[in-house]
């Protein structure tokens, strides 16, 4: 990726910003029905780097996420306003004119609880590339075996890939979807809470992981774990009530943060 | 004051079983009443045998095939439309008057009265479409009668499908289709199944809408076979043919007076019960066959 | 860290990123799934043209009907003879065995079902209500004409040994069938009913001291109200739409009684007897069935529109 084509970001108050974005939002606000969830949000996505969106229950840090891939196109009834800008294309994917299927072919997304299909582990791993039209069995093999292997789950199933996915442990499930979705080779990794339903070593297992996957994927993931957020992000955004609080380097925000919301919040003293 | 209401208690957990023997034990009763009566006269010779005049030598060779060769027209139009509409109703439908509508008429149709669907098909079927008294006509009556019950339990196999495994699929670039197709119908195919072996177990014993489209109590002759012996090597004359159905060749067993033909109702009924029982039966192994398989 | 991260291959890329539009591979899935959507929902349709078609076709043949014959003479009159010679048209007497009948039904199955449905609802262990369920589908699968046999040639004979009098064709015992028949129906809707009434409220009645019957008389049943009387409206429904049991048991020669004990003719079997007999399209004996059917299908409408009404409201409520 040339260094040149990606913008420059100037900060508006002159605190530190990612300077080569992947996806930015611009006043992004977001309403099903007659609630209005998120308000006026402006978040820049570093690429290669991990932005963690962390805030209490209920402040919309999955909403936001799932506006990235127009997940909330499935459902009535739901409203964006404001843009999100992918780059390099420069493009913002809010638009009518845009496909939410391309713009899910470009991003993808593991979800809270491990949803693999009741398949097998090759299938699972295969499906995003069989609804690009890959068909040549051998591409398939490679790219699924890359995928396991990104995922660190290669050397536990290699023997097992036509076995139900289902059957495999909670961590192994979640790998199992780690893989499916960078079996396509994405561009942006939507993580929403992908460790809240793992037990500790399995969650261990994923932040190590993480760190590996941003050297060749951008990394935008929504915890409620604050420690985790601390352990594994570059930048973090702080949402509370549908509003971006704040947004900095994961060292500074958690050290010294400028809002006291946010210190209250990673104090402890709510949420 | 404690012990008259333990009695009561006890009496009415005893009026309680009784109620139920009551209506398990009619059950029984009937089937017993089937078996007395009818068993002595199924042989090789009845299940292949034309009805006649002589109660002993009459058969329900023609019933049978007549009720075969409609099953299969049942199947081939009512499934597919039932599985189409639940499929649109549970992932293409949207809140409109359009759809509510569509759902009260699903409704509807479930509770209307089987003789109503027959006055259905002998006004549109057999005089305004000319497709007079045959299997075609008979078949998709039957295809009209069962698409409530195919929308209903086709609907409650895809719901039980987790919304998770949908988002799923669509995050990863799938379309509605494609969503439909790799993963919503393989996953419930069980419970389709299901609805579908009952939905047919219902259509092989109604009776009153085949006697208004005019099925024939006594008959001669089977339907031409489906196969020829010349190219192309199938043949549509068949749907065309009058014909009879295994519950009209007891009904009309039973209309006529003698002991012998009430011999021959109870055999036909027998045989009729078998075969919706045997149905029933397989439904309901394979529903406990789904439920151990697919874990969500 | 895992080893085996080390030794992954160069990234292979297969999407072409630069540009968020749809390529014409898209376009073409996009008008393909278009297609299937549009069969989809003719499929659909088709439950709303066979409603269409069933109105149509009743109310076209109706109206041939009652352009030769009165609304008050089809109201009113008392006898139903359009075969003869001298035809009169009075749906009454056909009314009138529907309706004895089908309260026959209702007397047995309302009583029996409710005690059965509270029996399996709050007292019956969850082993004997997994053998009783199945058991009861299988009453409810048996093909109607094995019930019209079961009615004329075991229930008849059993009655005739209390009532010697009791002529072979008459309306209790193909009454007391049907509700045997719509048992399944009215046991399954009322235990839906009355399962449905939340667990706080029985506890509540326990801890007051009340005993398992106490709490089912009178809390689990006041509580589900609507949901019984729509499991008794649906029976009803079911009864009055009910063609071969009283075909066969209740003979076919309409008569204007309350009396149980004589035979009758109901609607359904009116039109039972005309279809078995060779009558001209367009006569009016002909379009007699359908005048006959209207009236059918506009009860059994009006009694499936309230019970499912009532259902709705009690689902609501709890």
């Amino acid at each position: 990726m040339d260094v040149m084509e990606l913008p420059r970001l100037e900060s508006p108050e002159d605190r530190v910003w990612p300077k080569l974005l992947k996806a930015e939002t611009r006043a992004l606000s977001f309403s099903y029905g007659h609630r209005l969830a998120l308000k006026n949000l402006s978040v820049p996505v570093e690429e290669y780097k991990i932005t963690a969106l962390i805030g209490p229950s209920g402040c919309g840090k999955s909403t936001f996420l799932r506006c990235f891939n127009r997940m909330h196109d499935l459902y009535p009834e739901t409203r964006y306003q404001g843009e999100i800008l992918l780059y390099p294309d420069n493009r913002n994917i809010l638009a009518r004119d845009v496909d939410p299927i391309e713009v899910r072919m470009r991003l993808a997304m593991v979800f809270q609880k491990p949803n693999p299909f009741p398949k097998s582990v090759y299938e699972n791993v295969a499906y995003g590339l069989k609804v690009r039209g890959v068909t040549d069995r051998r591409i398939l093999d490679e790219k699924v075996e890359q995928a396991l292997r990104s995922a660190a789950l290669w050397k536990e199933v290699k023997d097992r890939l036509s076995g139900l996915a289902t059957s495999l442990s909670g961590g192994q499930q979640q790998r199992v979807c780690i893989a499916r979705a960078l079996a396509t080779d994405p561009e942006l990794l939507l993580l929403d809470e992908p460790t809240s339903a793992l037990d500790p070593i399995a969650t261990a297992n994923i932040e190590e992981l993480l760190l590996d996957l941003k050297q060749r994927v951008t990394i935008l993931i929504v915890t409620h774990n604050m420690q985790q957020a601390a352990r594994v992000s570059d930048w973090t955004a702080f949402m509370y009530l549908g509003e971006l609080v704040e947004f900095g380097l994961t060292k500074q925000l958690f050290t010294n943060p400028s809002k006291k919301q946010t210190e209250d919040y990673i104090t402890g003293r709510f949420g | 004051m404690l012990r008259r209401r333990k009695f009561t208690e006890v009496l009415f957990k005893a009026v309680g079983l009784c109620s139920l023997a009551l209506a398990i034990g009619t059950l029984a009763l009937l089937f017993g009443a089937l078996i007395v009566e009818g068993a002595s006269r199924i042989d090789w010779q009845f299940l292949t045998s034309f009805p006649s005049r002589r109660a002993t030598q009459a058969g329900i060779l023609p019933a049978l095939v007549g009720s075969s060769l409609i099953m299969l027209v049942t199947a081939v139009v009512g499934i597919p439309l039932g599985v189409a509409a639940a499929i649109y109703l549970e992932e293409y439908a949207r809140r409109t008057w359009l759809t509510e509508l569509i759902e009260v008429t699903v409704m509807n149709l479930a509770g209307v009265p089987s003789i109503i669907f027959g006055l259905l098909a002998l006004g549109l079927f057999v005089y305004m479409l000319g497709l007079g008294a045959s299997i075609l006509t008979a078949g998709l009556t039957l295809a009209l009668l069962i698409l409530p019950v195919v929308i209903v339990t086709t609907r409650e196999a895809i719901r039980a499908i987790p919304v998770q495994i949908r988002e799923a699929a669509f995050a990863l670039g799938a379309t509605k289709w494609q969503t439909v197709s790799h993963h919503v119908l393989p996953y419930s195919s069980a419970g389709i199944l299901t609805g579908i072996i009952l939905a047919l177990s219902r259509a092989i014993g109604e009776t009153a809408p085949i006697v208004t489209i005019g099925a024939l109590t006594f008959i001669a002759f089977l339907p031409p076979a489906p196969f020829t012996t010349e190219p192309p090597f199938m043949s549509f004359e068949w749907l065309m043919s009058p014909f009879t159905v295994m519950p009209i060749q007891m009904f009309a067993w039973v209309s006529r007076p003698g002991e012998d033909f009430a011999g021959n109702a109870a055999a036909a009924g027998l045989v009729l019960v078998c075969m919706t029982l045997a149905m029933n039966g397989l439904a309901i192994y394979v529903r406990y066959l789904m439920r151990k398989r697919v874990s969500w | 860290m895992n080893k085996s991260l080390a030794a992954v291959p160069e990234v292979i890329r297969i999407s072409e990123p630069v540009i968020v539009e749809a390529t014409a591979r898209r376009r073409a899935q996009h008008r393909r799934e278009q297609v299937i959507e549009s069969g989809l929902f003719l499929a659909a349709l088709m439950s709303v043209a066979a409603t269409a078609a069933i109105l149509a076709v009743l109310l076209w043949e109706s109206l041939g009907f009652f352009k030769a014959v009165s609304l008050t003479d089809f109201l009113t009159d008392t006898l139903w003879t359009p075969l003869f010679d001298d035809a009169r048209y009075g749906i009454l007497p056909l009314l009138a065995g529907t309706v004895v009948t089908s309260l026959i039904g209702l007397l047995v199955a309302i009583p029996v079902g409710t005690v059965s449905a509270i029996y399996l609802s709050e007292f019956a262990s969850s082993r004997l209500r997994e053998l009783i369920k199945p058991a009861l589908e299988l009453l409810g699968a048996v093909p109607t004409v094995v019930y019209g046999y079961f009615a004329l040639l075991v229930v008849t004979p059993t009655l005739q040994k209390l009532w010697p009098d009791l002529p072979g064709f008459n309306m209790l015992s193909p009454g007391i069938v049907i509700g045997i028949m719509i048992l399944p129906l009215v046991i399954s809707l009322s235990e839906d009913a009355m399962r449905a009434v939340p667990m706080v409220l029985r506890e509540g009645s326990y801890a007051t001291g009340a005993t398992r019957l106490q709490t089912a008389w009178r809390v689990v049943v006041p509580a589900a109200t609507s949901g019984l009387v729509a499991a008794y409206v649906l029976g009803v429904s079911r009864a009055v739409g009910e063609t071969m049991v009283v075909a066969i048991a209740a003979g076919q020669n309409p008569n204007l009684t309350w009396n149980p004990m004589e035979p009758a003719a109901t609607i359904t079997a009116y039109i039972v007897q005309v279809a078995l007999g060779d009558l001209p399209h367009g006569s009016i004996g002909y379009q007699s069935i359908f005048a006959a059917g209207l009236v059918l299908a506009v009860t059994t409408f009006a009694f499936n529109m309230f019970g499912h009404a009532m259902r709705k409201r009690f689902r609501e409520v709890y």
